[in-house]
C-alpha cells in the first residue's frame, strides 16, 4: 500500500497531491508540467515536499510533522528513469549488480539470473551502455531498479526517448516483469495506450493536483475529465472477459457488463480478462436496429449527453449496461436524429482496438 | 650523450622524488577543493577561489617569500612543527615538495573541478535510489567519472612540481643534494663559467622527462576518458 498526501511550491504552480493505492500497477497520468515527475521524486526521496506524508506498507518515508525524512538510499524505493541514466563506466553487469550487491540478504526477492532471463540480457552482460540500443538500455535501467529489490517500483516515463517498436518490446517486458514478480510499480506517464494496456488504477493529475483515482475504464470514461485525458481523442475503455472462440471464422466473442462484443480472433483461454479500448470516431449511431449491415458490433443503450463541439462534430455518451461508450459524429447528424438525453439508441461500432 | 654521472642521477631523483610528493600530498585537497566548487553554494565563494588561484597569477617568488615567513623555523607555523612534532620543512626537499605542491595546485583544482562539472548529477541520484550512501556513490560514481580530469590535474601539477623554480629557491634556498632539483641545478650551472654543456645535458634530461610523462598521462587519459564515456575498453 503507498500512501502520498503531499505539497510543493514549484515555479508556475504548487504540487498538491493526495492518493493511496495498493492496486500493482499505478500509473499517473497528466500532460507534461503536471507535476508527475516531482511526486515520483518527492516518493524516492530526490525531492523534498513542503509539507506532508508518504507512507508505503505501513512504513513512513517522509513525514514533515514527525520531522521524519528517510534518506534516498534507505527507502528501499526503485527508480526507472527517462533517460535511463545507466553508469557509463560500467558493464551492464556491473551496472545490474550496483544495488543488488548493496540490498541486504535477507531482503533480496529477486536474484541475477531471473532479471536477465526476464529482460533478454544474457547476451549484452559484457558490454558498456555507450553500446547498447535504446531499448536495451531501458531494459537495464528497469534490471538494475529490480535488483535492488525495491518495495515499490517508479518508472517515469520510461517509453517516453524509444521508438514505437521498441515501446511496444518494452511494455511486453513490463507486464511479464509484473506478472512474475509481484513489485508494485508506479509508472507515470502521458501516453493513453500505456495507461489503458497497464494500469490497474489511474491517477489523472493537472497542475499538480490529482483530478481523479480509480480504474482506467471510469477515468477515461468521465466526461468531465475529458479535456484532461483528451489526448484519446475521446473514447472508451472496456473491460471484457473471453467468452468463445469461433473457429471456422477465427472470430472471439468477448463479454462485458452492456452485452456481447465480437472481435477478431484473440489467442487467449475463455474467461482471460482483456481490456479493449473503443475510439469515439469509430462508433456510429442509429435510432433503431440497423439490419443488412456488415458491422458486428450494434449494441443498444440511452444516450447520457450529446455535447456538439467547436466544429464540425458532436460528442455523444452512450450507457450500455454501465459503461459510457463514447461517440463522435457530425453536429448535423445529432439535430437530424434528435439526441437527447434518456434516449433510446443503437451504437454501431467499426473498430475495436484490444489490450491485455 | 654517454650515460648519467652519479651528481645527475641525484639530482633527477631528487626531483622526481620533489614532484612525486607534491602531486601526491596536493591531490586528495585538491579534489575535495574541486568538489566544493563545482558542487557547493557558500558565502565568499568568489573570494574563495581566487585565493586558490593565486599562485598561478602571483610572482613564484611571493609565496616562496610567505612559505618563508610562514613555516621557516621562526615562522608562526614552522615554529609549531618544530616545536611539537620536530618537522622542519624550511632548507629541506620536504619544504621544495610543498612549494611545488602549492604552485601545481590551481592547475591541479581547475582540471578535476572541470570534469567533476561535466558529471550529470542524476547518474548520482540514480545511485543513491539503488542503496549507495553519499561516500559510496563519491568513490564508485563520481571519481571513476571525473578520472580524466584527475589525471590531467595530475600531469599538469606533476610537471609544474619538476619544472617549479622561483618560490622553491626562495623558501628551501639552493643546497646541492637537499633541494637543488632539475631547474635550480642548470640555474647553477648556468652561474658558473664553463657550466655550460652541463647545462645544456640537464636541459636535455629535463626534456627526455616531460616529453615522457606526457606521453604516459596522454595514454592514461585516454583510457580513463573511453572508460567514462561507456565504450568497451
Amino acid at each position: 500500500m503507498l500512501k502520498v498526501d503531499v505539497s510543493k511550491k514549484l515555479a508556475n504552480f504548487e504540487l498538491d497531491t493526495q492518493f493511496a493505492s495498493d492496486a500493482g500497477i499505478t500509473a499517473l497520468f497528466g500532460h507534461s508540467g503536471s507535476g508527475k515527475t516531482t511526486l515520483v521524486n518527492a516518493i524516492a526521496g530526490l525531492a523534498r515536499p513542503d509539507r506532508g506524508s508518504i507512507e508505503i506498507n505501513g512504513d513512513c518515508l517522509f513525514d514533515s510533522a514527525r520531522g521524519i525524512d528517510v534518506a534516498v538510499e534507505n527507502r528501499r524505493v526503485g527508480y526507472v528513469f527517462q533517460e535511463g541514466r545507466l553508469f557509463p563506466h560500467l558493464t551492464v553487469r556491473g551496472n545490474l549488480d550496483y544495488g543488488y550487491a548493496l540490498a541486504r540478504p535477507a531482503q533480496r526477492y529477486v536474484e541475477r539470473k531471473l532479471v536477465v532471463d526476464l529482460l533478454g540480457l544474457g547476451h549484452v552482460l559484457d558490454r558498456r551502455p555507450a553500446n547498447l540500443s535504446g531499448g536495451e538500455k531501458q531494459r537495464v535501467a528497469i534490471g538494475r531498479a529490480l535488483l535492488a529489490s525495491p518495495r515499490v517500483l517508479l518508472m517515469d516515463e520510461p517509453l517516453a526517448a524509444l521508438d514505437n517498436l521498441r515501446k511496444t518490446e518494452i511494455l511486453r517486458y513490463v507486464e511479464c516483469l509484473h506478472d512474475e514478480i509481484k513489485v508494485p510499480i508506479v509508472y507515470v506517464t502521458h501516453a493513453v495506450e500505456e495507461i489503458v494496456r497497464l494500469a490497474d488504477v489511474v491517477v489523472l493529475m493537472a497542475e499538480g493536483k490529482v483530478l481523479a483515482t480509480g480504474k482506467p475504464s471510469e477515468v477515461m470514461g468521465r466526461a468531465e475529465l475529458r479535456a484532461h485525458t483528451g489526448i484519446f481523442e475521446g473514447g472508451t475503455v472496456i473491460d471484457a472477459k473471453v467468452v468463445a472462440h469461433d473457429l471456422k471464422y477465427d472470430l472471439t466473442t468477448l463479454e462485458f457488463s452492456g452485452g456481447e462484443l465480437i472481435v477478431p480472433g484473440v489467442d487467449a483461454l475463455p474467461g482471460e480478462a482483456m481490456r479493449l479500448r473503443v475510439r469515439a470516431r469509430d462508433v456510429s449511431i442509429a435510432l433503431t436496429r440497423p439490419t443488412d449491415i456488415s458491422l458486428l458490433n450494434v449494441l443498444c443503450g440511452q444516450v447520457v449527453e450529446a455535447v456538439p463541439g467547436d466544429d464540425s462534430t458532436c460528442n455523444v455518451r452512450v450507457d450500455i449496461g454501465g459503461v459510457q461508450l463514447a461517440a463522435r459524429i457530425t453536429r448535423l447528424s445529432a439535430d437530424r436524429l434528435g439526441l437527447q438525453p434518456g434516449r433510446e439508441v443503437y451504437a454501431m461500432i467499426k473498430a475495436i482496438s484490444l489490450d491485455r | 650523450m654517454p650515460g648519467l654521472t652519479a651528481a645527475e642521477w641525484e639530482i633527477i631523483q631528487l626531483s622526481l622524488r620533489v614532484a612525486f610528493w607534491s602531486v601526491l600530498c596536493s591531490l586528495p585537497l585538491a579534489v575535495a577543493v574541486a568538489m566544493l566548487l563545482a558542487r557547493c553554494k557558500f558565502p565568499g565563494k568568489s573570494l574563495f577561489d581566487a585565493v586558490v588561484h593565486l599562485p598561478l597569477v602571483l610572482p613564484p617568488v611571493v609565496i616562496g617569500y610567505f612559505l618563508l615567513l610562514l613555516l621557516g623555523r621562526r615562522g608562526p607555523l614552522g615554529a609549531l612543527l618544530d616545536q611539537y612534532f620536530g618537522i622542519v620543512v624550511a632548507f629541506r626537499w620536504t619544504g621544495a615538495a610543498i612549494a611545488a605542491g602549492i604552485m601545481g595546485f590551481p592547475l591541479m583544482v581547475r582540471a578535476i573541478r572541470l570534469s567533476l562539472e561535466s558529471i550529470d548529477t542524476g547518474l548520482e541520484a540514480a545511485a543513491r535510489t539503488l542503496g549507495a550512501r553519499r561516500w559510496r556513490v563519491f568513490l564508485t560514481i563520481t571519481l571513476p567519472l571525473a578520472m580524466p580530469g584527475i589525471l590531467t590535474g595530475t600531469l599538469l601539477s606533476f610537471a609544474r612540481s619538476l619544472g617549479e623554480f622561483g618560490a622553491t629557491i626562495t623558501f628551501v634556498s639552493n643546497i646541492p643534494g637537499e633541494t637543488r632539483t632539475l631547474p635550480l641545478a642548470i640555474y647553477t650551472l648556468t652561474q658558473v663559467p664553463g657550466g655550460d654543456a652541463a647545462a645544456l645535458r640537464l636541459s636535455i634530461i629535463a626534456i627526455v622527462l616531460s616529453i615522457i610523462a606526457l606521453m604516459l598521462s596522454e595514454w592514461f587519459v585516454q583510457r580513463a576518458q573511453r572508460r567514462a564515456k561507456g565504450r568497451d575498453a
